[in-house]
């Protein structure tokens, strides 16, 4: 390796000094040419998800008894006269591979989406009280966060499903549920974030002021400290987003997650791995929906970064 | 930093109690395997409640248990008939075998990738590596694990004269009563790739960045000015610098080694406490599950405190109260 180092050419100092509004936000945002991709990608993903009744050549949950002869249908490119019809092939079962992509792509977003919801009102209104108040607050605030955060997501996951599916059956763990469990065990990094921003936050001269002129506590977090603290809250929240839609996918595909027939991308592959030697379509096409949406998640959520605030992590 | 370590105890108290009322909240608690079973009436089950000490309150039985903890009893698990102890310890072998393998591969590929794309930043291999690196983070692992038993174990690669690659893609080995040690590697390829893929894309974005970030210092330059060399300036001074926060997310993504263990070693039928979690999973066993958890738990805190005290150990300006 040649490695050697070379004085880096002094920063353009206007250019770091900066101050950002909403015309530098985007654009730097144009500049991310990987978010670009990533908005795009993810327009097309979230458009097949909200139109998949439309786009869907066959119902999602029925069963090609007309070709389906007890293995897994291929896909039209690859033996047109054995296919049926099923441009993507079929499942073990028969079911319409493509019809049971684009359904997927409603349940993972739709998880993703509403899972960080739940995150995001809960880490922030923690974080911010303990930011806020700091002393005893704080602290009682952080131990229950540690707490949370020693305990890994994953196990701690498939431990409170298990005991939803046993109390009566698998069918018990709806969208609801998973989205509820989900939501409500990864608030803790979100809430540590809205804890360090507002213990900066506080000290600052706008919130005396707002004290002085005798707002409220309530308001004085909500309306004057909370929309400073947005730009974190927002990355975070994005690249949770592709956390989560990973996370439900590996509940559903391990059998404690989204339950079928409703399709998952995860749930889609849980049985891909018996049939790897019959049906590799089963295998590689949902597994490819989650790749594509989690890396313009992620590619969404490092443009904002950069754009939001240069300086961040 | 002594400190540091007696917080950690309140913390695992605290853990043990929140775990502790999750798992004997689940529906039939601990004799949930016996209410599966026709041949036990309902008066067999009350005996047993009252035998195991089930019939008395929640707290009583809390501190039952942490006194049986303490002297290293974890329980009885129902699904391997042996102790909790006695069924982790056995399968440990297994998963360190698998997580120590992967950690080291993806540190040193890692690390190594991270730095040769920083000191080439904006370059077309640095533009390679992170596109990989970001590929690596957002890739469904185990979806990872079905396209490499696709690929490698179900066809296989064929090459020139005949020739194929093809690994095997479950066990620890073939499954022989002798040690073989080309077979014990043959059959960790396939797992560890997927166990390190993760860590290794986050290790490199780190490397990456903390050596750019230690490039624009000013003692670096000062280094350049006195008229060093490149390669000391880099190695010396840069790299030196530029690992300490590594080092911190080295130890801190310790813990996620847990949660990819559970997921690999349940795609792969690999022999390790993972795997025997998720198997205790679904068929109820409340004290292996707890063992296990408690266990991941005490490791999780343990890295965190090891991340604290190599991070202040390394750079003198940190100090702890």
């Amino acid at each position: 390796m040649s490695a050697t180092y070379q004085a880096p050419v002094p920063a353009n100092i206007e250019e770091e000094e900066i101050v950002y509004s909403k015309v530098t936000f985007w654009t730097r945002l144009r500049r991310h040419k990987g978010a670009l991709i990533g908005i795009f990608a993810l327009a097309v993903i979230v458009l097949a998800a909200i139109f998949a009744k439309q786009l869907s050549p066959f119902n999602p949950d029925y069963i090609d008894n007309v070709h389906w002869q007890g293995n897994p249908l291929p896909p039209c490119f690859q033996d047109a006269s054995l296919c049926g019809g099923h441009l993507l092939g079929t499942d073990e079962v028969g079911r319409d591979l493509l019809s049971r992509l684009l359904f997927g792509a409603r349940a993972s977003l739709q998880v993703g989406i509403f899972a960080v919801l739940i995150e995001i009102i809960i880490g922030t209104s923690l974080g911010a009280v303990a930011g806020y108040y700091g002393g005893w607050v704080d602290w009682i605030l952080m131990r229950i966060t540690d707490v949370f955060l020693s305990i890994p997501l994953l196990p701690l996951l498939l431990v409170l499903t298990a005991i939803v599916a046993s109390s009566s059956s698998k069918a018990a763990l709806s969208f609801q549920v998973i989205v509820l469990i989900i939501g409500a065990l990864s608030w803790p990094t979100m809430a540590r974030l809205v804890r360090a921003s507002f213990l900066t936050l506080r000290e600052r001269e706008f919130a005396e002021a707002a004290r002085a002129v005798g707002n409220n506590d309530f308001r004085i977090i909500f309306r004057h400290l909370l929309p400073n603290a947005v730009a974190p809250i927002v990355v975070q929240s994005t690249l949770d987003v592709a956390n989560v839609i990973i996370t439900e996918s590996i509940l559903s595909f391990l059998g404690f997650g989204i339950q079928p027939p409703t399709a998952s991308w995860g749930n889609m592959l849980a049985n891909a791995q018996a049939n790897l030697q019959i049906a590799w379509w089963a295998a590689v096409f949902p597994g490819l929906c989650i790749l594509v949406t989690v890396l313009s998640i992620n590619y969404i959520g490092d443009g904002l970064r950069d754009a939001l605030d240069p300086n961040m992590k | 930093m002594v400190r540091r370590t007696l917080q950690a105890i309140p913390l695992l108290i605290l853990i043990s109690v929140i775990l502790f009322v999750i798992l004997n909240n689940a529906p039939g608690g601990p004799l949930a395997p016996y209410l599966q079973n026709p041949h036990i009436t309902p008066a067999d089950i009350a005996r047993l409640k009252h035998n195991l000490g089930l019939d008395q309150p929640l707290p009583v039985r809390y501190l039952k248990w942490l006194w049986m903890v303490l002297h290293g009893d974890l329980g009885y698990s129902t699904s391997n008939s042996q102790p909790v102890m006695q069924a982790i310890l056995e399968r440990m072998p297994a998963t360190l075998e698998l997580t120590i393998t992967s950690f080291v591969v993806s540190v040193a590929i890692g690390l190594a990738a991270g730095i040769f794309s920083a000191v080439r930043p904006y370059s077309f291999a640095d533009y390679f590596i992170t596109t990989f690196a970001f590929f690596g983070q957002s890739m469904p692992v185990f979806w990872f694990a079905l396209m490499l038993q696709l690929g490698l174990a179900v066809h296989g690669i064929p090459l020139p004269g005949g020739y194929q690659i093809q690994l095997p893609s479950a066990g620890l080995s073939n499954g022989s009563d002798t040690f073989n040690l080309g077979d014990r590697i043959v059959h960790l390829i396939l797992p560890t790739m997927v166990l390190a893929l993760l860590n290794l894309a986050l290790y490199s974005r780190f490397m990456r960045s903390s050596l750019l970030e230690v490039t624009k210092t000013d003692y670096m330059r000062t280094a350049a000015a006195k008229g060093l060399d490149g390669r000391t300036i880099l190695f010396k001074h840069g790299l030196k610098n530029a690992l300490i926060p590594v080092v911190t997310i080295l130890a801190l993504s310790l813990p996620g080694l847990v949660a990819g263990a559970i997921v690999t070693e349940t795609i792969f039928a690999w022999p390790g406490a993972g795997r025997m979690f998720f198997t205790a999973l679904q068929q109820s066993d409340i004290a292996l599950m707890m063992g296990y958890l408690l266990l991941v738990a005490v490791f999780v805190v343990f890295s965190n405190l090891l991340a604290d005290v190599v991070y202040a150990w390394l750079d003198p300006r940190v100090k702890y109260d």
